[in-house]
């Protein structure tokens, strides 16, 4: 299949370069898009016959309750999820089959787009909205506090993210997306190489994206700081809110580098910047050194809340405190500083030389000293513990062995002359499944399973859960052990077809690990389908079902909207556990009213706007573009002149939701 | 609200427990406690994409594709007559917070107003440079100098433009509303951020236009 040479180079005032030529041409692409195009229209059919428009915009979609938020955002990364996986799978099959003169059944530019959209959609549309979600959610509660720092700001980020991950599922239906791999690094990436909208779809997404990320980093460090219970000093700040600060410190670090290195490729590709073209003086070598300084960051934004959710699921399921607390702390905090002194292991084969080479080597190599300091305190928090094994505690087993291995081969590529020969090979694409898959992945199921009672008031089933994790676990390693044994035979990534038939076997085994993991992803679809059908039968009535430490669990599941009648007051690191050690009876009168942040659709329009103005520039459709600049600002200046931005809950009504809660309390008998 | 550590103790009736570990008499907090650490924070955030554009300056300055240089370019009067602009705009911004304080509505929207007509002065002689440049040939594609040049100084322009819609915003918001605690607020953000420009443009001036010119 030759790649065919298509005339994009049409214009008009009113579309830009949208035009007919656009829509979907090849048959996978176009069943794709007649599919979801008939489910979204079922979709907006049902939400509008059952009346659940006006429900979602008021309580859902323009509020700013963090919990509310946190759980959007985990919506939004299942969704994903799901077509990021569904990339994979196509990859698998390709790989599989196109040996012997076959030529698969996707074609180059297809298939280029597909790896491009997996690595983007899992790490900026899975993981981001996944992590940021669960520390929505958490951290205010384990900090004992009613919202975050900047509530409307928390809204806005959220649909910026939203903006951001339409415009990537945009580009599967309109025009194509960015066949660059998924850092689009120049000069492919430029005008030159890449003239169509794939790789502006790949800018704008994630410009509009990262501005929500950035906010949400800002914001929850505010509130990270600023609004802790009382009594809650930094050192007896929960584990997960140590992880989190940590991450939104790398966030606010780190992003604003991939806004600048985006903002230069734009330059480049819309005005004819010299930033990293090969002429004129420009540096393509200077993108991918700028790109991997926020892009290393970005892979300990994703590990280190799990890190804090593997500590938070020991200690409560090994019913003891966490060893080694404070190591723990400072394992973190030498994590976050020293992972933005490794970023050119990325690139050793740039040519810098053996000293620069050896400086990040031996720097990604000490990394793994506080790593293996937090594994030894979950392992002596173990250590002689009755350890519960529910679904939390499996996951975070699964993690312990499946990353460490991970770890070790991240260790391997560390070494700069093995490096050279491993370098964008399938080992590397093993290694970092391995560890973005295994600790990334496993975390946020054992974050769900563990707080699933929380948010929602029942817990998942558990037969379907651990049908999930061992279809997961042992899928994850026929799928990726195959690749790890092609790299080491130096096969490299991105290959749509292959000339040596002998190693097709291994692609054929690793494609049976994905149907594995596929039925892990559809156990867990069950799972939540059958727990909420019956969840009358798994319902948590005492808004503690893990026998919990820390404040989240001090509160009624799901928590009212102002989480706590009466701020906690700290006294240790374990705060709940405390409490109940010391026997303290919840306060049943005495109520007051509670001064909160009011919804607002300032976010949702916003956001809405961000995207008209992304796909106008996309598309070259300057009017549009015009327009909505000009309607972000104008409705921006409009928001200001709100000031009224809170209201209190009546005493009345904490009344009645606190009696409510005393009753169900005394049914449960606790 | 003692953050000493309460032993299990059964000497502690009910009511002493709850008061221990419950916030029986809390009030309503104050709006906008953590504004001016948020603020701060997304400044800092701010300051690393000059951060990249600086470091862009200093990998390409060198790069002149046999294209004009600093040099050729330059004119440090015109220069130093705009960084005086930027520098007077800051004294009155200080001013306009000091009128804030006293708490006289008509002074600050005086002084934001000063501060804007030197803002627009700055950006007005900015722009002139631009054109210049740009009229001779030195435009941003011509080389990997002129492109980390324009997109350093044009930033930094970019961030002046906003500030001073920001600025006349408030000049409104003052006005209806007067000097309430949310005002203050912003003219406080908005002061970190002017003075901040005023920091950027001090390393733009000396790294770009006077080192250049060495």
């Amino acid at each position: 299949m030759a790649i065919e040479a298509v005339d994009h180079s049409h214009w008009s005032p009113l579309l830009g370069r949208l035009w007919l030529d656009a829509l979907p041409q090849e048959p996978i692409v176009l069943a794709t898009f007649v599919v979801v195009a008939l489910g979204g229209v079922a979709l907006v059919a049902a939400l509008t016959y059952f009346k659940l428009w006006g429900y979602l915009w008021k309580e859902w979609f323009t509020s700013v309750d963090h919990k509310k938020i946190g759980v959007m955002y985990m919506v939004l990364g299942l969704i994903m999820l799901l077509r990021g996986f569904a990339d994979a799978v196509m990859m698998r099959i390709q790989q599989s089959i196109a040996f012997n003169g076959n030529e698969g059944y996707l074609n180059a530019h297809h298939y280029d787009q597909i790896f491009t959209a997996h690595g983007v959609i899992m790490i900026f549309f899975v993981a981001m909205p996944f992590v940021t979600g669960l520390m929505n959610y958490i951290v205010p509660l384990q900090i004992g506090a009613r919202d975050v720092s900047f509530p409307f700001l928390n809204n806005f980020s959220f649909w910026m993210t939203t903006a951001g991950a339409v415009l990537v599922m945009m580009s599967l239906f309109i025009g194509e997306f960015a066949q660059t791999g998924w850092l689009a690094y120049p000069p492919l990436s430029n005008l030159a190489y890449s003239p169509w909208v794939g790789v502006d779809y790949y800018i704008w997404a994630l410009q509009i994206a990262g501005v929500g990320t950035l906010l949400s980093g800002v914001n929850l460090i505010a509130t990270i700081v600023k609004m802790r219970a009382p009594g809650m000093t930094m050192m007896r700040m929960p584990i997960f809110t140590w992880t989190s600060l940590c991450t939104n410190i790398l966030i606010v670090a780190a992003f604003p580098v991939l806004t600048a290195v985006m903002s230069m490729l734009s330059l480049d590709r819309y005005l004819g910047f010299n930033f990293f073209s090969n002429d004129f003086g420009g540096s393509p070598m200077m993108y991918v050194n700028l790109i991997w300084i926020w892009g290393h960051p970005e892979v300990y934004i994703l590990i280190l809340p799990l890190f804090g959710v593997f500590s938070e699921v020991t200690a409560t399921f090994c019913g003891k405190r966490l060893f080694g607390y404070s190591s723990m702390v400072y394992a973190t905090l030498v994590i976050t500083i020293l992972s933005y002194l490794v970023w050119l292991h990325h690139f050793f084969t740039m040519g810098s030389g053996a000293s620069v080479n050896s400086f990040f080597g031996i720097t990604t190599m000490v990394i793994s000293i506080p790593t293996g300091a937090k594994l030894f305190n979950w392992l002596f928090t173990m250590y002689r513990a009755r350890i519960r094994y529910e679904l939390p505690m499996m996951w975070t087993v699964a993690f312990m062995l499946t990353f460490t291995i991970g770890g070790m081969t991240g260790v391997m590529l560390a070494i700069p002359p093995a490096d050279f020969v491993l370098h964008n090979s399938l080992f590397l694409i093993a290694h970092f499944h391995n560890v973005i898959i295994g600790g990334v992945l496993f975390g946020i199921f054992a974050a769900i399973n563990f707080w699933w009672p929380k948010a929602f008031g029942f817990k998942l089933n558990q037969f379907w859960g651990k049908v999930s994790f061992w279809l997961w676990v042992p899928g994850f390693w026929v799928a990726f052990t195959p690749l790890y044994i092609l790299g080491f035979m130096g096969v490299t990534r991105r290959m749509r077809v292959f000339d040596d038939p002998s190693i097709q076997i291994w692609f054929v085994i690793a494609a049976f690990g994905v149907v594995m993991i596929a039925g892990g992803i559809g156990a867990m679809l069950v799972q939540f389908a059958v727990s909420i059908w019956k969840r009358e039968e798994l319902k948590d009535e005492t808004g503690d079902p893990w026998n919990g430490r820390t404040l989240e669990w001090a509160t009624s599941s799901p928590p009212p909207e102002y989480n706590f009648a009466f701020t906690p007051i700290v006294h240790d690191i374990d705060a709940w556990e405390d409490m109940k050690r010391c026997g303290v009876e919840r306060p049943t009168t005495g109520f007051r009213p509670i001064h909160m942040p009011k919804g607002t659709g300032t976010g949702i329009i916003l956001a809405g706007l961000s995207t008209a103005l992304g796909f106008a520039m996309i598309w070259y459709i300057w009017w549009l573009a015009a327009v909505s600049f000009v309607g972000i600002l104008g409705y921006s200046i409009f928001h200001t002149f709100n000031y009224k931005r809170d209201y209190h809950i009546p005493v009345e009504t904490v009344e009645a939701t606190e009696a409510a809660r005393t009753r169900q309390l005394a049914a449960a008998g606790a | 609200m003692t953050a000493t550590t309460v032993n299990p103790t059964h000497d502690l009736s009910q009511a002493q427990l709850q008061a221990a570990f419950y916030d029986l008499d809390e009030h309503d907090h104050p709006e906008g406690g953590s504004t001016m650490l948020g603020f701060w924070m997304y400044l800092m955030s701010d300051c690393l994409i000059f951060a990249m554009l600086f470091a862009a300056y200093g990998v390409l300055g060198g790069n002149f594709a046999a294209g004009p240089g600093p040099k050729d370019l330059f004119e440090l009067p015109l220069v130093a007559l705009n960084t005086a602009m930027l520098l007077f705009s800051s004294i009155t911004y200080g001013f306009a917070m000091l009128a804030m304080e006293k708490g006289s509505k008509g002074a600050v929207q005086l002084w934001l107003l000063v501060t804007a007509a030197f803002g627009i002065a700055f950006l007005a002689i900015e722009m002139y440079e631009f054109y210049h440049l740009i009229h001779e040939g030195a435009t941003p594609m011509r080389s990997g100098f002129l492109t980390a040049f324009f997109s350093l100084v044009g930033t930094h322009g970019l961030h002046v433009t906003f500030g001073l819609i920001w600025l006349f915003t408030l000049v409104v918001q003052v006005g209806t509303k007067g000097l309430i605690p949310a005002n203050r607020r912003r003219l406080m953000c908005l002061s970190l951020f002017w003075h901040f420009l005023d920091v950027i443009w001090i390393g733009v001036f000396t790294f770009v236009y006077l080192m250049g010119m060495l």
